[in-house]
């Protein structure tokens, strides 16, 4: 089987745009991740942008617009998931990333990790129903105001898939709080035909049926559902497409104030 | 000849613990020219286990068709068969059981046989793209302490398959699953994985070129899982219970690694010699296969092999089946490959040994010396082969139709549905990760997954079957029907079936009665498979499923995959639109032996099976697949388990969301009770839609090709109606999808 992230293939794979350089996403691989291969065919085949993949022993991304830490049992989650991933020489790269305002999605077990790391508030424990849960499920837009969110109009429907076992949101009062008032909540659990967020939409207990979050500076972005796997309408849903196109906008937002 | 000279005496005592016959032991001696030490006469057992040498059964197996136009690599020379799929690209895919570790310690037992089969297939070179599973339990309706052990092997099992497959990453997309007293406390766990390679990338799994370097990568070596091969050739009986050492402990995440490592290493060319997984029997079994199949000898020290427990004794390492390791012989001046990959991967490695050219297997210990010496190719290859006695058992009792008592249709069918036999599975599906991969196109529950392989830019449909009822009351039919309904499924989704994989499981194979359900499951399946054109590129046997209630019924579980040609060919079993044409393919049917009607809800277990044949069988699935490849199929479902009337609500109820039908069933020629007309589980029949503007073409093109069609009604509302010449019965869909979906989450919680 050829790499693959050799060049002639990333080539082959890329639509050309002309004139414009198309944004780099980082897809961070950790022992363990298992949707790192979807993200990066979901980046390149289905929204046309570029992406590679990462080695969790790098302490470099220089060169890359956006980073996204897939899904996946990083390392196994045999302590607590996501607990050992972020003491890896990556996820250094990745916080200074976050914090000179690079895009940073964490989706699934990245989500975890990017809670262990610090980076976004709470925590992500065992389902309520203690079975992992697989299934598509109905995302509300909370707000639009995100590099993440900012191609969605606010209330706007989102059907992405679910699959994880320790997916239920948690978070003190304090922290919920501000949350909610910073409108860090980005997507919540709902219904699919009322649209309100319903105990039986939820798929794994989630505090307010919290389902994304992003951090105060809203470059750093979490969450439960997998837009990696919603991106070509054979597979139920292209919605995802949206959540990337939003981070690849923004980056060539960036790149154009240059 | 060794040269270390074993302290435990060889006595017959000894010889008869190991499962050796006395005619078996005199063949070792006649191999080896000489007595066995202790450690040698552990090899044999395990090598001459029916688990690793099919002894009982390798003759019957021998009937198969193996070879075709599109099979690459044929059953039995490798680990897992590939099949051709055009462009350049082939599909490998096995079935195999765990049937014994998972009755006694269900989570592990079942994790592990996914992390066997996942293996089968990367050690081909084939990145694994999905897994199904054929389960079989016994009751788990009541109070009872068998019902309650058997929700626990039921949740257990479901939960270990869960635990494996979602953490490697591989989907599990679909499968089935039965309940039957027969499997009370003796389950059934057949996985099947499929993976995809180009054909240039099949990996050999030989020891080839003397002089190249054997290296052992992956797990440690542990005490864990010693002889399972020989515990899996035995009945359970109470004290398998002590046999839980024999049941191996699975770490998918360490798989993840050496799945992705080997196909690193595989993806250098001219790295790897040959490859071979170490499952069943171990690094006994690793070596001395690939030497065989090398034409080889093999020589390995077992100091240098990665331990995790101290002071192992050389039968102990060499038996152990401690899972996540392979053996791999790299070519020679390739070491450093092995070296920086599996370093990167953080998995150990150690080169123990190197190919020969002396035909050997040969076992050095350290400062031992040379523990093992045995021919590698008698060893694997001259296994003893039985040809059990088989005596037919007495025909099961043929139900009298006129002495059984008439249950209302509209009383039977919500209860049919809401057996756990024919109820959603949405429970045990939600589970399981599906939807890793980004290649679920038709999601479980349909007849057949639909699965995109992105690497190839191929549609694959896969599906199991087997109705072990049919196959007690008639083998060679029930087996054929199972091979049947596993390609009628696979049309109904729009595919082209192409080949199979099966996994036989059977009772103890020295009771003729059992020997004889084999030997005619194995015939039926041979015939159907040679009309269908779909060789048997693989699988597995499974014997001595008994516990002290009694033997399980004969289950030849039926693996088949198939090519569908276009994505707008994929077709799902639900129907779409109001005002669709609702037809049925094949005759109307009848006969109620071993139907789901006549066996839960009248509890009876009485043949004979419905008529079949298979050319009706084969011109009905041609005929709906020249349909869907005219575009004109907009739903197409197999009539199976419940009949016609189950048939026609799951039509209804599988959907997003439920959907009525209207259907009318004129039989004034035939004179038949409604029970037989609705619940027969009279095979080659399916239930189809076509758009109103489109019916009368359907049916044109279908009697145009010489087969049965008629319309039944029209798809809308929200309730299924059925019009026979005797009465009305009506049902709220909303009603059916309730009984149908809340059955098994209300056992389980």
């Amino acid at each position: 089987m050829s790499p693959p992230d050799s060049p002639t293939q990333l080539e082959l794979s890329l639509p050309k745009l002309a004139g414009r350089r198309l944004p780099r996403f980082a897809v961070i691989q950790f022992p363990g991740s298992n949707c790192d291969q979807d993200c990066v065919r979901a980046l390149r085949d289905d929204c046309g942008y570029a992406a590679e993949y990462v080695w969790h022993q790098e302490s470099s991304l220089a060169g890359f617009d956006a980073m996204v830490v897939p899904g996946g049992f990083s390392y196994g989650d045999y302590l607590r998931c996501g607990a050992m991933a972020r003491h890896s020489p990556v996820m250094r790269a990745v916080s200074e990333a976050a914090a000179s305002g690079v895009p940073v999605i964490g989706i699934c077990n990245g989500f975890q990790i990017l809670c262990e790391a610090g980076l976004l508030p709470g925590a992500l424990i065992r389902n309520r129903s203690l079975h992992f849960v697989c299934a598509p499920v109905t995302l509300r837009v909370e707000s639009v105001e995100s590099l993440f969110t900012s191609q969605c109009y606010a209330g706007q429907l989102l059907t992405l898939p679910v699959a994880h076992g320790e997916g239920c949101f948690h978070a003190d009062p304090d922290t919920l709080r501000t949350l909610e008032e910073n409108h860090q909540v980005l997507l919540r659990y709902v219904d699919p035909l009322t649209g309100e967020s319903t105990e039986a939409s939820n798929p794994n207990g989630s505090v307010s049926n919290i389902a994304g979050i992003c951090n105060a500076e809203r470059n750093v972005f979490g969450l439960m559902p997998h837009p990696d796997r919603a991106t070509h309408a054979r597979l139920g849903s292209e919605d995802g497409k949206m959540i990337f196109a939003a981070m690849a906008e923004h980056v060539a937002g960036v790149a154009a104030k240059r | 000849m060794p040269t270390f000279i074993s302290p435990t005496p060889i006595t017959a005592e000894l010889i008869a613990r190991h499962g050796v016959t006395p005619d078996e032991y005199e063949r070792i001696q006649k191999i080896l020219g000489r007595d066995p030490n202790v450690t040698e006469l552990g090899v044999f057992s395990v090598m001459w286990s029916e688990h690793c040498s099919y002894k009982s059964s390798r003759a019957e197996l021998r009937k198969f068709p193996t070879t075709g136009p599109t099979v690459l690599v044929k059953a039995g020379e490798e680990n897992a068969g590939v099949i051709d799929i055009g462009d350049g690209w082939g599909v490998a895919f096995k079935m195999e059981s765990h049937n014994h570790p998972s009755a006694v310690e269900p989570f592990q037992g079942a994790a592990t046989g996914v992390g066997g089969i996942i293996r089968d297939i990367f050690t081909m070179g084939a990145r694994p793209v999905f897994l199904l599973n054929s389960l079989r339990f016994g009751p788990i309706t009541g109070d009872t302490v068998d019902v309650k052990l058997n929700r626990r092997l039921f949740g257990g099992v479901v939960s270990g398959i869960a635990h494996y497959g979602n953490c490697i990453g591989v989907p599990t997309i679909g499968g089935e699953i039965y309940f039957d007293e027969s499997y009370s406390g003796n389950p059934l766990v057949n996985v099947f994985c499929a993976g995809v390679l180009k054909h240039e990338e099949i990996a050999r799994g030989a020891a080839k070129g003397p002089g190249n370097p054997v290296f052992y990568v992956g797990a440690e070596t542990g005490r864990d899982g010693l002889a399972g091969a020989a515990f899996a050739s035995r009945e359970l009986t109470e004290e398998s219970k002590e046999d839980r050492p024999a049941v191996q402990v699975g770490d998918p995440f360490k798989e993840k690694l050496l799945l992705e490592a080997c196909l690193e290493l595989l993806a250098l060319e001219g790295a790897v010699a040959g490859i071979q997984d170490m499952g069943a029997a171990g690094l006994t079994c690793s070596t001395c296969e690939t030497a065989s199949r090398g034409g080889t000898g093999v020589e390995i020290d077992l100091a240098l092999v990665p331990q995790r427990e101290t002071g192992m004794s050389a039968y102990e390492i060499l038996l152990s089946e401690s899972q996540e390791r392979m053996l791999i012989i790299a070519n020679k001046g390739r070491e450093a490959d092995v070296r920086r990959i599996f370093e990167k991967w953080e998995l150990p490695y150690a080169e123990i040994g190197r190919v020969t050219d002396d035909g050997m297997m040969r076992v050095k210990h350290g400062d031992l010396g040379v523990v093992v010496e045995i021919p590698a190719r008698q060893l694997a290859e001259e296994a003893p082969l039985y040809h059990p006695e088989a005596k037919e058992p007495p025909a099961v009792p043929r139900l009298d139709l006129a002495k059984l008592d008439f249950i209302s249709p509209q009383e039977a069918l919500p209860r049919l549905l809401a057996h756990p036999n024919l109820a959603s599975r949405r429970w045990v599906y939600r589970q399981y990760d599906y939807s890793v991969r980004g290649g679920c196109v038709v999601s479980p529950g349909s007849d057949a997954a639909v699965f995109h392989v992105r690497e190839a830019d191929k549609f694959l449909a896969a599906t199991s079957d087997c109705n072990a009822t049919f196959c007690r009351i008639q083998p060679r039919q029930g087996a054929m029907m199972a091979v049947a309904e596993a390609a009628r499924n696979l049309v109904c989704s729009g595919a082209r079936p192409l080949a199979v994989t099966d996994n036989l499981n059977f009772g103890n194979p020295n009771k003729p009665e059992n020997f004889w359900q084999l030997r005619e499951s194995v015939e039926g399946l041979a015939e159907a498979c040679r009309a269908f054109n779909t060789p048997v590129t693989g699988g597995n046997v499974s014997l001595y499923n008994e516990s002290p209630a009694g033997v399980v019924d004969p289950t030849p579980t039926v693996g088949m995959v198939g090519l569908i040609e276009k994505e707008e060919h994929i077709t799902r079993q639900y129907f779409r639109d109001a005002g669709d044409v609702i037809l049925l393919l094949g005759s109307i049917g009848g006969g109620l032996g071993g139907s789901q009607y006549l066996l839960q809800l009248h509890g009876k277990n009485e043949g004979p099976l419905p008529r079949f044949d298979l050319p009706s069988e084969i011109a009905v699935q041609e005929s709906l697949l020249s349909l869907i490849r005219a575009g004109l199929v907009k739903s197409a479902h197999d009539c199976s388990e419940g009949g016609l009337a189950a048939t026609l609500a799951e039509c209804c109820i599988t959907g997003a969301a439920p959907i009525g039908a209207s259907v009318a069933l004129g039989t004034r020629n035939l004179d038949r009770r409604d029970d037989d007309l609705l619940f027969s589980e009279s095979p080659s029949r399916i239930v189809l839609t076509v758009a109103a503007e489109n019916a009368a073409a359907a049916l044109l093109l279908l009697q145009r090709g010489g087969v049965e069609a008629r319309k039944l009604g029209t798809v809308g509302g929200d309730e299924l109606v059925i019009l026979t010449d005797a009465a009305r019965y009506a049902w709220k869909t909303s009603d059916l999808h309730a009984e149908w979906s809340e059955t098994i989450p209300a056992l389980m919680s």
